[in-house]
């Protein structure tokens, strides 16, 4: 596939799927396809300049139950860049507020025409339950603290465009793991192609149980940075806590912000990511969110490269054989149970 | 209830009566709703059934069971969840009261007899609120309700949640003799919760109910019944610790008795997985250790009974995102099955046990006279084929919800005969 013959390329084969719904079920080679898909793009629009018609006809629309600007305005954009046509419908402004169930109004939506949803939604696997409930692609943009795949798999394209192959590469991911899908996209992509991660955090926000799962639990900050090829400082949630899992932001901040002086025990060349909007001056302080290894204003021209991937892998045009299975568009919902 | 005039004869079926400690192929002679007894019968009986192959058992009784009505007739009502009862082999179950108004007058009691009466179904025994209005402030009239025919008190859906009250609840029950059945959880632990805390809530990011959640409160529940002598019958035991805790308090003496539920020995919080609302319950689905845990105390008698907590919802509040969606799952018409082919069948436990768990016991702790194929007893009695094998449909169910996970399971055991005060009230298939 080259960036040029988009018009008349179908959805390679090694993408059977119908959603993104999360990272954690995709294969590492899934992962390295919407990765390899996303770069395609980039290049092709001219760093996500440029208009393309690979998708013209097909809208999409921005099913939003919370608030986002950042990520429905690169969905909205990736989507236009892709020639779609693109709907928001935010919760404030819908009939939710009336009683009506999330699976009517998307339902609802269904039958007017649509070819794919992008949710958001407070709690974990809402997702889920309208890729079963509906006859339309959907891709998560957010379910609760359960995943935000497009963003992590943003942060794994900023890491594998300055470092290449992942495998060996040591990510720490900074801050408050409990309540963050950005953690668990990261973790789930990271892990499936063959980085080691490490997760740093006060107890309150870092489980020992993580460790089931093969990464490294570190409470210890200063221990970490010296270890760390790539740093991903995640947002303090103070809306999700119900007990504030630490004393003060001031002790929070002692602990685990990045600071300049940090900086000076990491390697050279460390990349520092985060996925905003930033509480400067807790996770980090403003010298390092500006600094040299700040991939912070790559991560969001590279959020339009992964999510103008996304929504061609899953609206894109299929071959008939794969598209269809005894009449029925094929559905990750039977995979996802 | 309306009782059978006339004779009945169970022919060569397998009779077990732990209550009496038979297990041995005999005929059970009925006549105008009472047992005569159990042996070989020449007398020519007005019916007979032949039970041949079947295990005949005293009446199972369901001692956790949400009738929803009055208040949620949506979801269930006495007339459907007593069908279901029968349809699942227990001629009596004892209703919860967290109702829309809850039971805690006699007027609100009558309702329920009376209702019951008139669905002429299986028997149901009341169990009263332990606090006025189930707000866990103040005393309900607990002796109104006994002189009303309350069998027990209950707050559950909820903790009785102030120590104080807890402790004056079980002196002033220790009067009546009537047990409180607890719903134990420290509400604080398990804030925002919808399923077990462990890997897989960490996983999917929900928020979890940690197993201390329930552990703590049942500690505090069994200190509080050594201390006046009150009688504690722990519900839904979910977790392992909680069944060594229940152990050890029987190893001292204590007045607890306790329950588990066939979904906390069958699924685990792996169910969520897919987020599906019909895995949402409370206590939460926990892990294979857990279920281990409560087995080993069915097997050796820590966990006395085996109750459903069925707990009806309809299709369009489970069908919600899972914070949103009710706690509950569907009980009564997959409680044998599940039993039988989680415990029964890989010869965990023997028939006589399965029975006293789910009929001797229940009926001992709820103080009713049932559970038992005794000479002059009442004529409830539940025939049982052991070994058919047969496929769980929601769509088939007597109840008025379908919130069941265990939808399209192969299941080994099913009640083919229910008979209620000496009359058929349900035979399988012929509805």
């Amino acid at each position: 596939m080259t960036p040029s013959s988009f018009q008349s390329e179908r959805v390679p084969a090694g993408w059977q799927h119908r959603h993104l719904l999360d990272l954690e079920r995709l294969t590492g080679d899934e992962i390295r396809l919407l990765l390899d898909t996303a770069a395609l793009f980039k290049e092709a629009t001219d760093h996500c300049r440029r208009k393309l018609t690979v998708l013209t006809g097909s809208t999409v629309v921005n099913l939003f139950f919370e608030n986002s600007t950042r990520t429905r305005t690169s969905f909205s954009l990736a989507a236009r860049r892709l020639g779609a046509d693109v709907v928001d419908f935010s919760a404030s402004t819908s009939s939710l507020s009336k009683g009506e169930s999330f699976i009517d109004t998307a339902r609802n939506l269904e039958a007017m025409g649509i070819d794919a949803v992008i949710v958001r939604h407070s709690t974990p696997g809402t997702p889920h339950l309208l890729a079963q409930h509906l006859n339309v692609g959907v891709i998560n943009a957010g379910d609760g603290p359960h995943e935000h795949p497009t963003q992590g798999l943003l942060d794994i394209f900023s890491i594998r465009e300055r470092l290449g192959d992942l495998r060996g590469v040591t990510v720490g991911l900074v801050g408050d793991i409990a309540h963050s899908r950005t953690a668990r996209s990261n973790l789930w992509g990271l892990l499936k192609l063959g980085a080691k991660v490490i997760l740093c955090g006060p107890p309150t926000l870092v489980s020992e149980r993580w460790r089931e799962l093969g990464v490294e639990v570190s409470h210890d900050l200063d221990d970490i940075v010296p270890r760390c090829d790539v740093l991903n400082l995640l947002r303090i949630q103070f809306e999700r806590q119900n007990t504030r899992p630490f004393p003060s932001v001031r002790e929070y901040a002692h602990l685990y912000a990045m600071t300049s002086d940090r900086l000076t025990r990491a390697k050279p060349d460390l990349l520092i990511l985060a996925p905003g909007p930033i509480n400067r001056g807790v996770e980090m302080t403003a010298e390092v969110a500006d600094c040299r290894h700040s991939l912070i204003l790559d991560q969001v021209t590279n959020g339009l490269a992964v999510r103008m991937g996304v929504l061609w892998l899953t609206c894109g045009p299929r071959e008939p054989a794969a598209a269809r299975v005894n009449g029925h568009p094929v559905s990750d919902a039977r995979n996802h149970g | 209830m309306t009782a059978a005039t006339g004779t009945l004869l169970l022919r060569g079926g397998r009779v077990v009566d732990p209550a009496q400690g038979i297990d041995r192929i005999d005929d059970v002679l009925v006549r105008d709703g009472k047992v005569v007894g159990i042996g070989q019968s020449n007398e020519a009986a007005d019916a007979t059934i032949d039970a041949t192959g079947l295990i005949v058992s005293p009446g199972l009784i369901d001692m956790h069971v949400h009738l929803r009505e009055p208040g949620r007739e949506e979801d269930e009502t006495i007339e459907t969840g007593t069908r279901a009862a029968l349809a699942g082999g227990f001629t009596s179950v004892a209703c919860i009261p967290n109702t829309e108004p809850p039971i805690d007058t006699q007027a609100a009691v009558e309702f329920i007899r009376q209702k019951a009466a008139r669905a002429d179904t299986c028997n149901v025994f009341v169990v009263g609120c332990v606090s006025r209005n189930r707000e866990g402030k103040e005393l309900a009239e607990i002796g109104r309700l006994v002189e009303a025919g309350a069998v027990a008190f209950s707050d559950d859906g909820a903790p009785v949640y102030d120590a104080e009250l807890m402790r004056r609840a079980f002196e002033y029950c220790r009067m009546f003799d009537k047990p409180i059945l607890a719903h134990e959880e420290v509400l604080e632990l398990s804030r925002g919760g919808v399923m077990h805390e462990g890997l897989v809530s960490l996983v999917l990011g929900l928020t979890g109910m940690p197993a201390a959640a329930e552990e703590v409160m049942i500690g505090r529940d069994i200190a509080l019944s050594e201390m006046t002598g009150g009688r504690l019958h722990v519900m839904h035991v979910s977790t392992a610790a909680g069944v060594a805790l229940i152990r050890a308090a029987k190893t001292r003496g204590a007045k607890v008795t306790a329950e588990a539920c066939p979904h906390h020995f069958t699924l685990t919080d792996e169910g969520l997985r897919g987020f599906d609302s019909n895995h949402k319950m409370s206590p939460p689905l926990r892990t294979a250790a857990d279920i281990a845990g409560i087995i080993a105390g069915i097997v050796d008698g820590t966990i006395d009974c085996i109750a459903t907590d069925h707990a009806p919802h309809a299709p369009e509040k489970k069908m919600l995102e899972l914070d949103r969606a009710p706690f509950g799952i569907l009980g009564l018409e997959t409680a044998v099955g599940l039993t039988v082919t989680r415990l029964v069948s890989p010869g965990k436990i023997g028939w006589p046990r399965m029975i006293e768990s789910m009929s001797t016991l229940p009926a001992q702790i709820l103080g009713v006279d049932r559970g038992t194929l005794r000479p002059g007893a009442v004529a409830d009695i539940t025939l049982i084929d052991p070994a058919m094998e047969w496929t769980v449909d929601v769509k088939s169910f007597q109840s008025k919800s379908v919130n069941s996970p265990f939808n399209g399971w192969k299941l080994r055991g099913r009640a083919v005969a229910v008979i209620v005060t000496g009359l058929v009230k349900y035979r399988l298939g012929r509805g």
